[in-house]
């Protein structure tokens, strides 16, 4: 019991990572229709920009700040600028190609100008355990779940209650209706992009202490948050946390219960399940096919 | 009327040159390069099957390289088995058209980009079979000492035989692959990909033409798996893995998909090239997806729609020129 306890915990604290480079992910897709494959990338370029900020002598926080405003000029500004605004129009598969060379072009690019080898990362919080009624819990679990969580129940907040955030649903469900009530949508899709940003280079700090950071780590987290994604609901931003905690709970479970060698079909037999049942996720609203 | 023609003269004349290089290749390329050539001519297969698939039919399948292991390891555990490759490759052939059959029901749920995500979660759980069944697949160090066939007494142990083997199945499924799309089913696939709705509504039975653009694409994978196994003679999980799926996509988009010969062009880019470039190491691969980015941009048609797109911005300018002068006129 106390093994299924500590195996719970953690692996919701992982799922609450993955939950936040999920959100990203579905809020671009929601505000820009772009589905971005390179989002894996998108979390192992801020984790190298806070090991090249530590290479000079910053501490981590420094660094962290550095990396999130390199985040928002290039994953966010620049991202939107120069590939998703001039492919408006190209469709769903020229967007798929294009972020899938952006993926093969980072990585590569990390590989041959930075290094092939994983490199150490420290962690925000301290590696001690202690012991909870028998059950023994690390302050990074409990910290990257307390982190994770206050990110995406803040970002929730701020879309629900806020005017902005609210202006940016609108423009999401709605672009033509936003703008003929005078919203500023080219701003609001900028706000999502500079969200994303964000969200990518909080999951890299959380992340890379345990994944390390190598040029190909966004495959995984890229992968994971991709299945988190859909299992919740694509069109759906609440979905994306309750796939990212299944998806990190059930890996952890199935990696002690059933075999570690399936352990990642678990989450691809619920993805596989959730799109045949349910296509648009367990939270999404099914969207209408138009002739 | 120009359809009346099977094939314009310029068509033919380019193609017949291509075919003479072809067939001309071993006697000016050593080993390694004969290799390169044949293994080039596998992907092409592969290609053009996701092509029929993607380009014609436009369903997105991200697990092509899931079906080609299926027809490698079922070639391979078949002719170590003792059965003939004549036999294994069919079978080989017949298990990925089925496989196709069985993905493409979901297909016919969910369809745009969820398929996509279905498919390649399902080359994932593949990948996972090919690793983990060890007593079936040999796991992580695979098959090895695949033979190679013979062909009516004649052995193709040797690499230029192996390599007319590959080049006379390419051409017999290319040929079959454009009678196929000058076939009423091939209007049906692009009526399918244009507007499914419409095309239902005009009695296209969209169920039946969806099942088929996926199991055809299959066998085509399976085709390339097949030829695949007794070409490099050792197989592993990983060229299977998603990764290659999706190079496959990049090849049919970035070659031209819809196009007939895109993914003739998409394979060579994607395989050939790097081989050239070798001298740039890691940055090769950078630049290639940069380029990758760059191309959609610009030319998200792909690589043979340049000439289209050429004409169509020359088209605009030259329209606008007129706009301007009458402007001017009229001021």
């Amino acid at each position: 019991m106390t093994d299924f306890l500590q195996l719970l915990l953690s692996g919701v604290a992982t799922g609450a990572i993955y939950a936040m480079a999920a959100l990203g992910f579905t809020l671009l897709w929601q505000a820009a229709g772009t589905i971005n494959f390179a989002q894996g990338e998108f979390v192992m370029l801020p984790a190298f920009a806070m090991l090249i900020g530590m290479s000079f002598g910053l501490p981590l926080w420094a660094s962290f700040i550095v990396a999130v405003v390199l985040s928002i000029l290039v994953l966010g500004a620049a991202f939107k600028k120069w590939i998703v605004d001039p492919m408006r129009g190209t469709g769903v598969v020229a967007v798929v190609v294009a972020t899938l060379g952006l993926s093969i072009g980072l990585k590569s690019f990390v590989k041959a100008a930075y290094s092939a080898e994983p490199h150490p990362f420290p962690s925000i919080f301290s590696d001690e355990v202690f012991k909870l009624a028998g059950v023994t819990i690390s302050y990074s679990d409990v910290g990257a779940l307390v982190f994770a969580g206050l990110m995406v129940l803040g970002l929730q907040t701020f879309l629900n209650k806020t005017i902005t955030g609210r202006a940016m649903q609108a423009v999401a469900q709605n672009t033509f209706s936003a703008e003929a009530l005078g919203i500023n949508v080219k701003r609001m899709i900028f706000y999502t992009f500079a969200i994303n940003a964000i969200l990518v280079a909080v999951t890299a700090l959380l992340i890379t202490p345990t994944y390390l950071a190598k040029f190909d780590m966004g495959d995984n987290i890229g992968l994971k948050a991709f299945f988190a994604a859909i299992i919740g609901g694509f069109n759906n931003s609440r979905g994306a946390l309750l796939g990212g905690v299944l998806v990190g709970v059930l890996e952890n479970l199935a990696g002690a219960y059933l075999s570690p060698a399936y352990k990642d079909g678990v989450a691809l037999v619920l993805f596989l399940a959730v799109i045949l049942v349910k296509p648009d996720g367990l939270l999404g609203t099914p969207q209408e096919r138009k002739v | 009327m120009k359809t009346t023609k099977l094939l314009s003269t310029q068509h033919m004349v380019t193609l017949a040159v291509a075919l003479a290089a072809l067939a001309f290749a071993p006697a000016m390329l050593k080993t390694y390069g004969l290799y390169l050539l044949s293994l080039w001519l596998v992907y092409v297969i592969a290609a053009m099957g996701l092509n029929l698939t993607v380009g014609y039919a436009g369903l997105k399948s991200l697990c092509h390289a899931g079906f080609m292991g299926v027809g490698a390891y079922t070639v391979a555990i078949m002719m170590k088995a003792g059965f003939s490759f004549w036999l294994a490759s069919p079978t080989a052939i017949v298990i990925c058209f089925i496989l196709g059959l069985l993905i493409g029901f979901p297909a016919l749920r969910v369809q745009l980009h969820y398929l996509g995500f279905a498919t390649l979660g399902f080359n994932l759980l593949l990948v996972l079979f090919f690793r983990n069944e060890e007593w079936l697949t040999g796991g992580t160090f695979g098959i090895q000492n695949i033979k190679r066939p013979e062909f009516m007494g004649i052995a193709l142990e040797s690499n230029t035989n192996f390599y007319y083997l590959v080049l006379a199945i390419t051409i017999i499924f290319a040929v079959l692959l454009a009678l196929l799309l000058r076939s009423p089913w091939g209007r049906a696939f692009a009526a399918l990909r244009d507007n499914a709705i419409r095309a239902e509504s005009t009695g296209v039975n969209i169920t039946a033409y969806t099942l088929m653009s996926f199991a055809i694409g299959a066998a085509y994978a399976g085709v390339a798996g097949a030829l695949f196994a007794p070409l490099v003679n050792f197989i592993e999980p990983a060229p299977f893995g998603i990764s290659n799926s999706l190079l496959f996509l990049m090849m049919v988009v970035i070659g031209g998909s819809g196009r007939f010969y895109g993914p003739v062009l998409g394979a060579a880019i994607a395989l050939l090239l790097p081989e050239y470039l070798r001298f740039l190491k890691d940055w090769y691969l950078a630049v290639f997806g940069f380029a990758a980015v760059a191309m959609m941009i610009w030319l998200p048609g792909g690589l043979l729609s340049m000439k289209e797109a050429w004409q169509l911005s020359r088209a605009k300018r030259e329209a606008k020129q007129k706009e301007l002068e009458q402007a001017g006129g009229a001021a």
